[in-house]
């Protein structure tokens, strides 16, 4: 806090609030203006007050796309954090398997999102792509295209594909820094395999678990380039998520005021629930000290 | 509670040892007495911490076999081996509360809920903690928690032996002697075997009824505390117990006289024979005098006041050679050195010559 | 050249982790901060090194003001409780990396690292890299970086902990001498007692933040100020229990009691409490002045010549250190033997109302 300073360290960090300023803030009050404002498409503004505001907390569709999102975001954290612990428990703890492992884990982390989109959507073609093909040869009826549970379920499993293994990883490092005197007391004491994970792992994780749990929420909340690139937001509406239905709104239909209402909205709620996640995270730690 | 006995035990940590040096533990044949408090003292390195994971399970050894009573434990796992252990930190279930924390060993083996909450709650007493059961373990001092962790180790009444791995290591010196007296009178009324590796000597001596040294892999001596004080049996013993360390001197022996390199004379006391090699004598810096007249010439170099005595570090013939002077006795103005009679041990080569019976 | 602080304190979110200090440490001195682990010795360290901002108050170096001032601006080097050396560097490099930043020309560099490396007795290693070193080595690595750049403070935070038992023992013997040569003001924090009457000099005691007493070493010990200090600076633990003065008698209970004579004549009437240090009990009536305690004997610990045993005395649990060994049944009912010579008397508020008699002949 009063630490000793050195005003000249200023001077080093002013790039970063010059570029935080421009690509940040500047868009940012951008959107705030437009929400605000009804605009014809030129630079004429007419004060719109909270309107666009109302319109927003009223609106069905967006309820609908709200839903869609919390459904999507909490299912796949239901997926992706126990699967990863999973996976980052059963990883090999040091040798050559272990760093290969690490290598294979990272991968899907390394491609760009668009691709992982395009990748599933030949994917699961059922005319050319591999798993669609083989899944329509087993005589099971899957067409993302059609049906809004097979495009559900294919956006949902490329999601775990893309990112499980981000949570995995961060386990693997909590697990990492466990002490092995730890291990060795538990077998002293005889604890089961669940009473080692419950009692010993589970703590220890329980730091970076938070940061894997924050990430992937907001990451998972704010989704746009995969279902858009597989489903396009359909089929009808079902896998219309709220930034997909937020581009809709902005750019398909120019309604830019309502688009910018909803986009603060939106940053708002990412925000807030961020924000509960942490403290509850942080004051379950502190309780334990109690 | 059983008896251990180590077998022609050896343990390398590479794959072919080919020489001595690749072993980190050499060759031994030891037994550990039932009920007895033993020590493990040695510096860094000295395998004493292989040799408690030997035990304890954690460590294969490459030769030898680790007898348990007349049951063979070589290639039993830790948790077969029914022991317990105090690890360097304190390692504690955080999440659990301390009665939780002390009640997992029995719970884990079956124990019924009744017998649980009373030997908790006896344990509990025996370590002071009857006040914070039901607190969780996060956020106790260090202290504490090795609390907790020494009680988790006494909970099982049927545990073969109790493993101690430098447990006041992070512990303040004022509370390492609550700990420390807490251990002997769990010792005392237990009865449990137990092993305390340690490099710090007060806590070896002052814990155990018997010291095992170790030094370079090898079990150089195991005695009482005064043995190890009175008669070490090797140059390292000498050195690294006590504070200041025993002082060496070159000399010649051949009955009861010594000759220094400098030409003194000394009178063993006793009849230590001729032994050849390279002869030392050994005086603690407790049994060297200071006084007027007659004895060793030496310089005083410097003169420390720790309190309740002085250490004078002084200079024989350009070798250290350091003087423990109770409080309160004054330096003579023109010191001699003289050594307690009966109170220099013999060194050939390293290695204690005892003196002949019957000359004493 | 000195470090004087003016009323220093610091305040963390409301806590005091050091209250108003005022102290001068002179050119060539060793100072101890002695105090228990959280006491604020490394808090007090790190506002002479120039880390942190004292809250109030002011610190003047060398006569001049340097409160804000930013550590790299001053004289001051620190070595930790860790061995901080660069591991990919030798050591050679290691001590002459402080020289090399503050732009010496490599003659310079090169002598002031040599004739470093030889008070350390580092010279056959200073090809080496610091991992293949011992920690004993390691640490006097980290001592030769902190002393080679000539620093005019050079601070110590339990700079021993993290070596065997021996090897501090070695390095505590070596560090008065190189600190000798060095004429810098050595600050030494530690939680030993022992250590601190090893590197003499002068003692300060810390508790809660709070300094205690500060004095000569071995002045410190033999005339706490108050029984808190005497407890920091005890160890094993100073021995206490309440004493009463009643006219010409000082009574300890029903059966035990001592003239109050001398240091205590003058001595207003009431309830003290007494303390005495646990090399100054015995099991035998050592002087024809010591009063007789009965006490229940607990566990004895055998140091090879001398034994620490532990008894209760009423609700009083004491050491004492007797010389010899003593294997003795935990249970009995023992006699304890304390010289009135060796008692300190502390008041109600726990300050020294009189001191032991031995230390004032000292």
């Amino acid at each position: 806090m009063d630490k000793i300073q050195n005003n000249r360290a200023w001077f080093l960090v002013l790039p970063v609030l010059v570029i935080v300023a421009f690509s940040a803030v500047i868009p940012l009050m951008t959107v705030v203006n437009y929400s605000v404002n009804d605009t014809f498409g030129s630079n004429d503004f007419f004060w719109a007050g909270l309107e666009w505001f109302q319109d927003a907390v009223t609106s069905d569709r967006i309820h609908e796309a709200l839903g869609r999102q919390v459904l999507f975001s909490g299912i796949i954290l239901a997926i992706e954090v126990p699967l990863g612990i999973f996976i980052a428990l059963n990883m090999p703890r040091q040798g050559f398997w272990s760093s290969l492992c690490l290598v294979l884990m990272a991968l899907p982390l390394l491609i760009p999102f668009n691709v992982v989109g395009t990748i599933w959507q030949i994917f699961g073609r059922v005319d050319i792509g591999l798993l669609g093909h083989t899944l329509a040869a087993l005589g099971i009826d899957y067409n993302y295209v059609s049906d809004p549970l097979a495009a559900w379920i294919t956006v949902v499993v490329m999601d775990v594909w893309h990112w499980t293994s981000l949570v995995a990883l961060l386990c693997y490092a909590g697990l990492q820094s466990i002490p092995g005197a730890f291990y060795q007391a538990a077998k002293i004491d005889q604890a089961s395999r669940w009473s080692v994970f419950r009692f010993i792992e589970l703590p220890k994780m329980r730091g970076v678990l938070l940061i894997a749990v924050l990430l992937r929420f907001m990451d998972s909340f704010m989704i746009y380039t995969e279902p858009f690139v597989v489903t396009g937001g359909g089929p009808g509406n079902s896998t219309t998520f709220l930034s997909i239905d937020l581009v809709k709104q902005a750019i398909g239909q120019f309604d830019l005021g309502p688009a910018a209402a909803f986009s603060i909205m939106y940053f708002l709620v990412i925000l807030l629930i961020s924000w509960v996640f942490y403290t509850v995270m942080t004051n379950l730690d502190r309780d334990g000290g109690n | 509670m059983v008896q251990i006995t180590l077998r022609n035990l050896a343990h390398s940590y590479r794959a072919n040892p080919q020489t001595e040096a690749d072993y980190a533990l050499k060759q031994m044949d030891h037994v550990w007495q039932d009920g007895g408090a033993y020590a493990l003292l040695g510096a860094s390195g000295c395998g004493k911490t292989t040799l408690l994971n030997i035990i304890s399970g954690l460590i294969k050894p490459s030769h030898g076999r680790v007898l348990f009573g007349d049951t063979d434990v070589t290639q039993a796992d830790t948790a077969a081996r029914n022991i317990a252990q105090v690890f360097q930190f304190p390692v504690v279930y955080d999440t659990m509360t301390v009665r939780d924390n002390l009640a997992f060993p029995l719970r884990n083996r079956g124990k019924d809920a009744a017998y649980v909450k009373a030997r908790v709650d006896q344990i509990a007493a025996m370590i002071g903690m009857e006040a914070m059961l039901a607190r969780k373990a996060r956020g106790l001092t260090a202290d504490a928690k090795q609390k907790i962790s020494l009680g988790r180790g006494m909970v099982r009444e049927d545990v073969n032996a109790i493993l101690f791995d430098e447990p006041l290591t992070v512990i303040d010196p004022q509370m390492k002697w609550e700990l420390r007296t807490q251990l002997k009178s769990l010792h005392r009324d237990f009865g449990h075997t137990m092993i305390y590796v340690t490099h710090d000597q007060i806590e070896a001596l002052t814990f155990a009824d018997k010291v095992v040294v170790m030094h370079e892999g090898r079990v150089v001596q195991m005695g009482t505390p005064e043995e190890l004080f009175e008669a070490p049996a090797h140059t390292f013993v000498g050195y690294f117990i006590g504070s200041p360390g025993m002082n060496f001197l070159d000399a010649t022996v051949s009955g009861r006289s010594a000759r220094l390199a400098g030409g003194h004379e000394i009178d063993l006391g006793a009849d230590h024979g001729a032994p050849s090699g390279r002869v030392q004598l050994g005086v603690r810096p407790e049994y060297a005098l200071l006084a007027d007249g007659e004895g060793l010439d030496l310089s005083i170099r410097r003169v420390e006041d720790v309190g309740r005595h002085r250490i004078v570090r002084a200079e024989i013939d350009a070798r250290p050679f350091d003087i423990v002077i109770p409080e309160g006795v004054e330096i003579p103005a023109q010191p001699r050195l003289t050594f307690a009679p009966g109170k220099i041990n013999v060194y050939a080569d390293d290695w204690r010559v005892a003196p002949n019976a019957g000359a004493a | 050249m000195t470090l004087e602080l003016q009323g220093v304190s610091r305040v963390v979110a409301g806590k005091d982790h050091i209250h108003p200090t005022s102290l001068t440490l002179q050119k060539g001195t060793m100072n101890v901060l002695l105090g228990p682990t959280l006491s604020g010795k490394t808090s007090l360290m790190r506002l002479m090194a120039g880390l942190d901002r004292p809250s109030t108050g002011r610190i003047i170096w060398e006569g001049r003001d340097v409160t804000g001032l930013r550590v790299q601006d001053r004289g001051v080097a620190m070595v930790y409780q860790q061995f901080i050396n660069y591991p990919a560097m030798s050591v050679y490099d290691n001590i002459a990396s402080p020289v090399r930043l503050a732009g010496k020309s490599r003659a310079e560099v090169d002598r002031a690292v040599r004739s470093t490396a030889e008070m350390l007795r580092l010279t056959p290693m200073l090809d080496r890299k610091p991992l293949e070193l011992s920690g004993g080595q390691q640490q006097r690595c980290a001592l030769a970086r902190a002393l080679v750049k000539g620093a005019g403070l050079v601070l110590l935070d339990e700079p021993l902990a993290n070596l065997d038992y021996k090897l501090r023992e070695e390095l505590r013997v070596e560090i008065p001498r190189i600190f000798e040569a060095s004429g810098a003001i050595f600050v030494y924090a530690t939680t030993e007692p022992e250590e601190a009457l090893l590197l003499g000099g002068h003692t300060l005691t810390l508790w809660e933040g709070r300094v205690t007493q500060f004095g000569p070493t071995a002045e410190v010990y033999r005339n706490p100020a108050d029984a808190t200090t005497a407890r920091v600076f005890s160890d094993p633990p100073m021995n206490f229990l309440p004493a009463v003065k009643s006219g010409h008698r000082l009574r300890f209970s029903d059966h035990a009691n001592a003239p109050a004579d001398g240091l205590l004549a003058g001595l207003p009437d009431g309830a003290y409490t007494a303390g005495f240090r646990a090399n100054h009990m015995a099991l035998n009536r050592h002087s024809g002045s010591a009063v007789a305690f009965d006490c229940r004997l607990g566990v004895t610990e055998i140091t090879g010549s001398e034994t620490y045993i532990h008894v209760s005395h009423g609700a009083e649990r004491w050491v004492g250190l007797v010389g010899g060994v003593h294997a003795l049944t935990p249970g009995q009912t023992v006699q304890v033997w304390v010289d009135p010579a060796h008692v300190y008397l502390f008041d109600a508020e726990g300050r020294l109302a009189a001191p032991a008699p031995y230390a004032q002949a000292a």
